[in-house]
């Protein structure tokens, strides 16, 4: 690929896990890119005209022309530059179950587990923490089948693939829903692999690049969290 | 209707319920593709160990279960029908990279903001239902742009161009559903005067071979939505 051959843009803003999963998607394929960070007041006239159905971030613009949706991007990221690692599972099966899980994650674990966190309080935020424990079973069991046993180190098995990309966005919001929740995952005893599995991908060159800091995640949750609850 | 699932292909089944306009998107797809199946209609008040089996999640339907692999979320499965027997014509998904995102975009679209606006105006009484119905024309005047608009739609006689596609499946699947619930809570979803594009464009798609064959009985989708929205209105039974 050539010097100046592509314009490759992404609207993003840090602490957002869809924007982190296209950023780490972008460094995994060695693509160059400018990341433009929206601020949270206003949103910018190039990310109305980019996205005016959602008006959200992440938005990747490629040579002009925009993608929208976190899994979406990633699927043409790694569609618009193969290279020699495959995002997707090679077969359709494989395919089909990443997609199934991704969409759990962005549903059923952030909707009902971190959301359940966050946004509670008392009873209700009980329950969004049974659901988390809950959820987290989930996902250190089919971690366990897909990883063969934990003989392969990711979702994506040998791969560092789509769901890895996936999860691993909303990791760095485990610290805030230790401490907004006053509690602890019981990472050690209950969800060893994923706890490994973490470890893992935070050694990679394009997490550790992206990859924001927990304690900021945690100022940001606060006042997030001090803002939902007052206006709701 | 059901077909013995067999040859090279291997065993196609699908656990589904014959009004279900989720269930309906794969069996276009299904029927499109031309590949035979076994269609396993579920009780939904007594759901069968082979559904919770292969569906523990969610529980839902459909369910398509290829070689005895379960495959689940309609769209998802349409996805790995259209990726199993890529080789078969149609193609439900743009070869183009750009193209696939964008009919993956609107697919997404319609299932993250026109089902939940269709869900509200089904079980929605009063000014709750009067609001959904307001959101869902919102939402559908969108399609009706993209249709006008759209580099990749505008033109042509499919979201998917000369042929069905993905995005047509997506909201296609929808269309008897959409039909019956006008009709049973009186209000006007897809209007032709207000959606000129999107009206013909349902016209076209109910026509289609490939979908008109496994069209739900609109009659039987009507007094179930009906017999629901009963329910819903009903004070709960006391025990």
């Amino acid at each position: 690929m050539g010097e100046g051959e592509e314009q490759v843009k992404v609207l993003s803003q840090w602490p957002s896990p869809f924007a982190i999963r296209v950023l780490i998607g972008l460094e995994e394929k060695n693509v160059r890119y400018e990341s433009l960070e929206e601020n949270f007041a206003s949103k910018t006239e190039l990310l109305v005209q980019m996205n005016p159905i959602h008006r959200k971030v992440p938005v990747l613009i490629h040579n002009g022309k925009p993608i929208c949706e976190s899994l979406i991007i990633l699927q043409y990221i790694d569609e618009v530059w193969p290279g020699s690692n495959s995002f997707m599972p090679s077969n359709p099966y494989d395919r089909a179950l990443a997609k199934f899980w991704a969409d759990f994650i962005d549903t059923k674990f952030l909707g009902t587990g971190i959301h359940g966190i966050l946004k509670k309080t008392g009873e209700a935020q009980e329950e969004g923490k049974r659901y988390m424990l809950e959820y987290l079973g989930l996902l250190e069991g089919v971690l366990k089948e897909f990883s063969a046993g934990g003989s392969k180190p990711y979702f994506g098995g040998e791969q560092f693939g789509f769901l890895d990309i996936a999860f691993i966005c909303h990791t760095c919001w485990f610290e805030a829903m230790e401490t907004l929740g006053k509690w602890k995952i019981p990472w050690e005893s209950e969800f060893p692999r994923l706890l490994e599995w973490m470890k893992k991908c935070r050694e990679r060159e394009s997490v550790h690049k992206i990859f924001p800091d927990p304690h900021k995640i945690l100022e940001y949750a606060i006042k997030f969290r001090e803002g939902y609850l007052r206006s709701n | 209707m059901s077909m013995e699932g067999s040859g090279e292909e291997g065993q196609v089944k699908l656990l589904g319920a014959s009004l279900s306009p989720f269930v309906f998107r794969v069996r276009i797809a299904l029927a499109l593709k031309g590949i035979h199946y076994h269609f396993i209609e579920e009780n939904l008040q007594n759901k069968s160990q082979l559904l919770l089996q292969s569906n523990p999640i969610h529980k839902k339907i459909p369910v398509l279960i290829h070689n005895g692999k379960p495959v689940c979320e309609s769209m998802i499965i349409v996805q790995y029908i259209e990726e199993s027997w890529g080789n078969k014509a149609p193609n439900l998904m743009p070869k183009d990279p750009y193209d696939r995102a964008i009919a993956r975009f609107w697919a997404a679209f319609i299932d993250d903001k026109v089902v939940p606006c269709l869900r509200g105006v089904f079980i929605g009484q009063g000014e709750q239902q009067q609001k959904a119905v307001q959101e869902s024309v919102v939402n559908l005047l969108l399609l009706e742009e993209a249709l006008r608009t759209n580099p990749c739609f505008s033109g042509k006689l499919y979201f998917g161009g000369d042929e069905i596609g993905f995005v047509d499946i997506a909201l296609g699947g929808l269309s008897g559903f959409v039909k019956a619930l006008q009709k049973a809570t009186n209000s006007v979803l897809i209007d032709e005067e207000n959606m000129p594009l999107l009206s013909a464009w349902m016209d076209r798609f109910c026509e289609a071979d490939g979908v008109k064959e496994g069209m739900p009985d609109p009659a039987k989708v009507l007094e179930f939505i009906s017999a629901m929205r009963v329910k819903f209105t009903s004070p709960p039974t006391a025990k």
